[in-house]
């Protein structure tokens, strides 16, 4: 039984690590239809990561050992991230190891590194995306835990697999408290991967930039692992918002049936969620820096505003 | 007489002296000591005069020194102070304090002519780099241009702004997008940009000097190359410049041909401009379908006159492609086409709130300091000041107004959504001139022998481009060949206005605010 569930474990990773360049690349496509234009292919993010990993890397002379071990820890913790969090059965057996809000943790981790990172060789865009990376971060991760308490609170866990099962069974069906839970993580997953209209991914101008900014010193291997850990934080995403708000299709037993039916299920959600994520992408203009303020403050104040109709109507 | 030469002569008098080689006759040149120099334009900024240009001239070759010129406009007149300097001290009193834009002319007349200005505030090199020699004047007719420079040990002293947690970012000169180099240095604190200073210089290729080298032929080719995204403009300003020395009279119809070629140009320009200031804000719809008419636009001017962006049409004496009835009538129909669809980008644009919350109030250029660094073109007609060669120094077909009746969009907010609307509105206004010149093309001619320039006369002419007004100055030498080439792009002008416009606004609008702006940076790096 357990092998099994390994088993289960070690494919939901590989599912993670390997669709998620094909997530990036169907949203991409579907971006370039938006706008009217024929699209690369949807294996281009592939062809991009094998480029990147066959070039070599260009270092710094002043780089230090956090710029070389960053992109190892941020590929590292994103997919033990991707091992925490159902997507294809809610039994996984490493999710005693981390519940949701250590995965918030996992997620701030990568994220320290990777502005300890930005600043480390010295250059001013990097100080500025790192500066930038932090402010987002202050505004967006109380905001996330406090989406993700009302979420846990409607159903009476904070681990992953325990909340899936709930929301599976149906008893958290029409909880008011969920709804805004709900917006309040939209919004959140729009900041924290980096889509607009908080940060574009497609930008070539340094000066605009906020993620990018700080791996813009990145190349070679280097920069296709955390390439392709950017692409799995925005699959673990869509993969988290389905597992706390949508788990339906998810496996419950261990048949391998089972399990493949989730995994086509799951994938049909990511490829919806691309569709929603774009239309969102298109339609908008990137806020102004200092308006990320207001549009996290809003996104924190829809999870208090959950987590009060909790305690009010729940 | 025009206002701004009478108000000289009431200051000058006697040693105010009216110079008739000056072409054509509508613009008025007059020579004064170079003491009064500066003292001139103390009268003529009392006189509401705008700076246009101010260069220096190697007049050896006539057996004379050095010459400075400043170019003054207002209103529908053009006026040029010249005075002569010697050639063992050319130095003149600076004019800089008086007008903010002879700030950079100075320093590139003295960079590249060694001729100095007494009182200016700051010396250092203007385009030419700090590892060329000092004494190294690329534009003097000593200069041997075939000789390679030897390279020096130099240093540039930036601007530095000091305090707890200010900090400067070097951007550039080579950017991330596909464009042309130009150095730009922020002093920020935070976000808020508190200093921005521009070092440009980077695509010099010593035009001016080159036309030096040239026939008044080939000298049409170069201006077509001064900026390649306005080759149309400079090249049918360098034609009336040699045509207002040759006293040629080019033909009606030609005139009415260069009309639409420019305002082809300059909608082609726009719709790009439109779709990229856009694309900054990551709205990138509005880019991809800007850039796809664009495209028709241009792919339309390749069938028709053989050329993309219609370089080489232009010459001294008219025109080098005609347009026949089916090509009249491709065109009519692609209008109506590109109108309908930009009308429909144009209520996308209007209707977005995400994308007016970027543009509006953005790189505020305000209308005092647009009129103290006299902008020009869009940026200064984005910032209330209504200025426009098309209609105040009006050259044909231009100066039938009765019949184009021109409206230019004139704004006074100053900001990026000003700027992005002058040029919206300037896509309707040139796609209904087109229109019009297309109904009533006149039949004829399209190209005359131009005529060859006397000897020591000098030509003017002003032409609306895209950007806005392009100023070419030229001289005759003693054998009749080019001995001097003027060139002022919008440019030289409005990268000022840039700088101007950043202080204040946060380091990620930069790159919006800067596209809005859209300057050449080869057409100011002569």
């Amino acid at each position: 039984m357990m092998l099994g569930r390994l088993v289960t474990e070690l494919l939901q990773v590989a599912l993670l690590v390997g669709a998620a360049p094909l997530f990036v690349g169907w949203v991409r496509m579907l971006k370039c239809w938006t706008q009217g234009r024929t699209s690369a292919s949807l294996l281009q993010p592939y062809r991009d990561l094998a480029k990147l990993f066959s070039k070599d890397v260009v270092l710094a002379e002043n780089a230090s050992w956090i710029f070389r071990f960053t992109p190892y820890l941020v590929f590292g913790t994103t997919i033990i991230a991707g091992a925490v969090v159902p997507m294809l059965t809610i039994n996984l057996p490493l999710a005693p190891i981390a519940d949701v809000i250590v995965l918030v943790g996992l997620f701030a981790i990568a994220r320290f590194f990777t502005a300890l990172a930005g600043m480390d060789i010295g250059t001013a865009f990097g100080g500025m995306g790192s500066s930038r990376e932090m402010m987002v971060a202050s505004l967006a991760e109380p905001a996330m835990l406090m989406a993700i308490f009302t979420v846990s609170l409607a159903n009476k866990s904070t681990s992953l697999s325990h909340i899936a099962e709930v929301m599976y069974s149906g008893q958290s069906l029409l909880k008011p408290s969920l709804a805004f839970a709900f917006i309040a993580f939209i919004l959140i997953t729009l900041a924290e991967t980096g889509r607009i209209p908080v940060d574009n991914p497609s930008t070539h101008l340094e000066l605009t930039m906020l993620h990018e900014a700080m791996v813009l010193e990145y190349s070679g291997r280097h920069l296709a692992l955390i390439e392709w850990a950017g692409m799995m934080k925005l699959f673990l995403f869509m993969a988290l918002g389905s597992a706390l708000f949508f788990p339906w299709g998810i496996a419950i037993s261990d048949g391998p049936l089972e399990i493949a039916g989730a995994g086509i299920i799951i994938l049909a959600k990511l490829a919806a969620s691309g569709i929603v994520l774009v239309v969102i992408e298109t339609g908008l203009a990137k806020m102004r820096l200092f308006r990320l303020t207001e549009f996290l403050g809003s996104a924190f104040l829809m999870a208090t505003l959950g987590m009060l109709s909790f305690f009010i109507l729940e | 007489m025009s206002m701004l030469a009478k108000a000289l002569t009431a200051a000058f008098g006697e040693e105010l002296m009216l110079d008739t080689r000056q072409l054509p006759s509508t613009v008025v040149c007059c020579t004064l000591p170079r003491e009064k120099f500066a003292e001139a334009a103390k009268i003529l900024k009392k006189a509401y005069a705008l700076l246009a240009a101010e260069w220096a001239v190697d007049e050896t070759p006539f057996g004379r020194g050095f010459a400075v010129c400043a170019c003054f406009r207002w209103g529908r007149e053009y006026l040029i102070v010249k005075s002569e300097l010697s050639a063992d001290d050319p130095s003149f009193p600076s004019l800089t304090k008086k007008f903010l834009p002879a700030y950079r002319f100075e320093r590139q007349m003295q960079s590249l002519m060694g001729v100095t200005p007494m009182g200016h505030p700051d010396m250092r090199p203007w385009i030419k780099f700090e590892d060329w020699p000092q004494d190294a004047y690329p534009l003097r007719k000593s200069f041997d241009a075939t000789k390679s420079m030897p390279r020096v040990a130099g240093d540039y002293q930036w601007a530095r702004a000091e305090g707890e947690g200010v900090y400067e970012i070097p951007v550039g000169p080579v950017h991330a997008g596909i464009i042309e180099p130009g150095h730009f240095r922020f002093q920020a604190v935070g976000e808020m940009i508190v200093n921005l200073e521009e070092r440009l210089g980077y695509v010099h290729k010593g035009t001016e000097k080159r036309f030096e080298a040239l026939s008044w032929k080939d000298g049409a080719k170069l201006a077509g190359r001064v900026s390649g995204d306005t080759t149309v403009a400079h090249s049918i300003a360098y034609s009336m410049a040699v045509e207002s020395m040759t006293g040629c009279r080019v033909p009606e119809r030609a005139h009415w041909l260069r009309a639409i070629f420019l305002e082809r140009e300059r909608i082609a320009n726009h719709l790009g401009d439109i779709g990229a200031i856009c694309n900054d804000a990551a709205f990138a719809f509005m880019l991809y379908q800007c850039s796809r008419l664009r495209e028709l636009v241009l792919r339309m001017n390749n069938r028709l006159f053989g050329h993309r962006f219609i370089m080489d049409k232009v010459f001294p004496g008219g025109v080098g492609v005609d347009i026949d009835n089916s090509g009249r009538s491709d065109m009519q129909a692609e209008l109506e086409a590109l109108s309908s669809d930009f009308e429909k980008l144009v209520v996308i644009y209007d209707e977005n709130a995400s994308l007016e919350d970027r543009v509006r109030e953005t790189g505020i250029l305000k209308p005092e300091q647009a009129r103290e660094l006299c902008v020009v073109g869009i940026v200064a007609r984005a910032s209330g000041m209504n200025l426009d060669c098309r209609i105040f120094n009006p050259f044909p077909p231009y100066d039938q107004y009765d019949r184009i009746e021109l409206d230019v969009p004139v704004k006074i907010t100053g900001d990026v959504h000003a700027r992005t609307y002058v040029r919206v509105e300037e896509v309707r206004e040139s796609i209904r001139i087109i229109r019009y010149i297309l109904e009533n093309l006149p039949e004829g001619p399209i190209v005359i022998a131009p005529g060859i320039p006397e000897s020591d006369t000098s030509g003017f002419a002003a032409v609306e481009g895209w950007r806005g007004e392009i100023i070419y100055w030229l001289q005759a030498g003693p054998a009749g060949e080019i001995n001097r080439c003027m060139v002022r792009d919008p440019s030289s002008l409005n990268w000022l206005g840039l700088e101007q416009a950043i202080p204040g606004n946060i380091v990620p609008d930069f790159p919006l605010c800067n596209k809005s702006f859209n300057q050449s940076y080869s057409g100011h790096d002569l």
